[in-house]
């Protein structure tokens, strides 16, 4: 007997969506989306650490110390990453908004996007990353 | 030479849910993906059920979702794809059965941003000059075939299924921009609803899904600019 003959309705799932097999422009998409939840949630614990300055300053200092160990170091690299990434990709969606025609070098103005992140990032980095070194010297 | 066709199979009558079946077909290098499908069902199950008309790329029925990227099956050759072919219905639309999606929501869109000339009475039995210049600015976006390919391709669209897509915002642009037109107004009113243009992410996979070549991102980038200073 037929079950029924209505049309299925489509699968909305991560697996469907990694299924497809962008190009340059959907990982650009995909990892500005990353990058802004990343900085958002850095947003908010950003808000609890400066509440502390004022509702409980010692354990804003405790905070800070957590900021500046090896681990935090770390997650400020990647906060950094994460922050610099979005605003560079994001002028390059502005620069097209503003330039129309540009969207025809959309993977060149990717490129320059991931050449001023490691040329400027990699520096950020060092000088962030540097004083784990030392205690570990 | 043989290739592993793969294809997503749907039964509505006895099927939960979609299933992917094999065949090993025998392909010659030059033979495009509808050629195989079409030998796949002729020799191994006459129940693959897909669309197909022309069959040479003009009328867009069989756009279909190709190792994981959305492409005419016909214009597509078996010596761009390597010896596994897997083959699925367009992406974020209802499946009817197999490779048969419903479009029935995507020519409503389509529908809904006013695709025909809308021009105050007809000028005698002259014709609607334009000038060579007036015409290139909506050159590109007269290309769209309605195959689908580009709004299904579309991130934004699959997580918002109300979003008009890019293949309705582009038959919009080809009128938008027409100097003998005299509705752009109106379409602009209807694309600036939140489920028009601003919807676009810039993912550029519509541009890459399009059989026919046409920047689809600058076409919307186009209108969003238009909305904006409407």
């Amino acid at each position: 007997m037929a079950r029924s003959t209505a049309p299925l309705p489509p699968r909305r799932t991560l697996k469907d969506y990694l299924a497809y097999r962008g190009g340059e422009g959907m990982v650009a998409w995909a990892f500005h989306r990353i990058s802004g939840v990343a900085v958002w949630a850095f947003v908010l614990l950003h808000v609890l650490d400066i509440y502390f300055v004022g509702g409980n300053p010692q354990a804003y200092n405790e905070l800070l110390k957590i900021y500046a160990s090896p681990a935090g170091r770390m997650m400020e690299t990647l906060l950094g990453a994460a922050l610099f990434y979005h605003a560079l990709n994001g002028m390059r969606i502005v620069v097209m908004d503003f330039w129309p025609a540009l969207t025809a070098y959309h993977r060149t103005l990717w490129r320059i996007v991931w050449v001023l992140f490691f040329a400027i990032g990699i520096p950020g980095a060092y000088i962030i990353l540097k004083p784990i070194w030392e205690v570990v010297r | 030479m043989d290739v592993e066709l793969r294809i997503q199979r749907f039964d509505p009558e006895t099927d939960q849910a979609p299933h992917w079946q094999s065949f090993t077909v025998p392909v010659e290098p030059m033979d495009r993906v509808l050629d195989v499908l079409t030998r796949a069902k002729e020799q191994f199950d006459g129940s693959i059920t897909f669309r197909r008309s022309c069959a040479h790329g003009v009328c867009g029925s069989d756009a279909l979702m190709i190792n994981g990227r959305n492409r005419l099956a016909c214009k597509l050759r078996v010596e761009q794809l390597g010896r596994t072919i897997t083959v699925a219905p367009l992406p974020g639309l209802p499946v009817v059965k197999d490779l048969v999606v419903d479009m029935e929501g995507f020519f409503g869109k389509y529908r809904s941003v006013m695709p025909f000339l809308v021009a105050a009475e007809p000028e005698g039995s002259g014709e609607r000059l334009q000038s060579a210049e007036q015409r290139e600015v909506y050159d590109d976006t007269t290309k769209c075939i309605l195959c689908a390919a580009c709004t299904t391709s579309c991130p934004s669209f699959w997580a918002e299924p109300e979003y008009v897509g890019p293949a309705a915002i582009v038959n919009a642009h080809r009128f938008i921009f027409d100097s003998r037109d005299e509705a752009a107004h109106e379409r602009l009113e209807i694309l600036a609803d939140e489920d028009g243009v601003w919807r676009c992410r810039t993912t550029f996979n519509c541009v890459e899904a399009c059989p026919r070549g046409i920047n689809i991102t600058k076409a919307i980038l186009e209108v969003s600019a238009a909305v904006g200073a409407r």
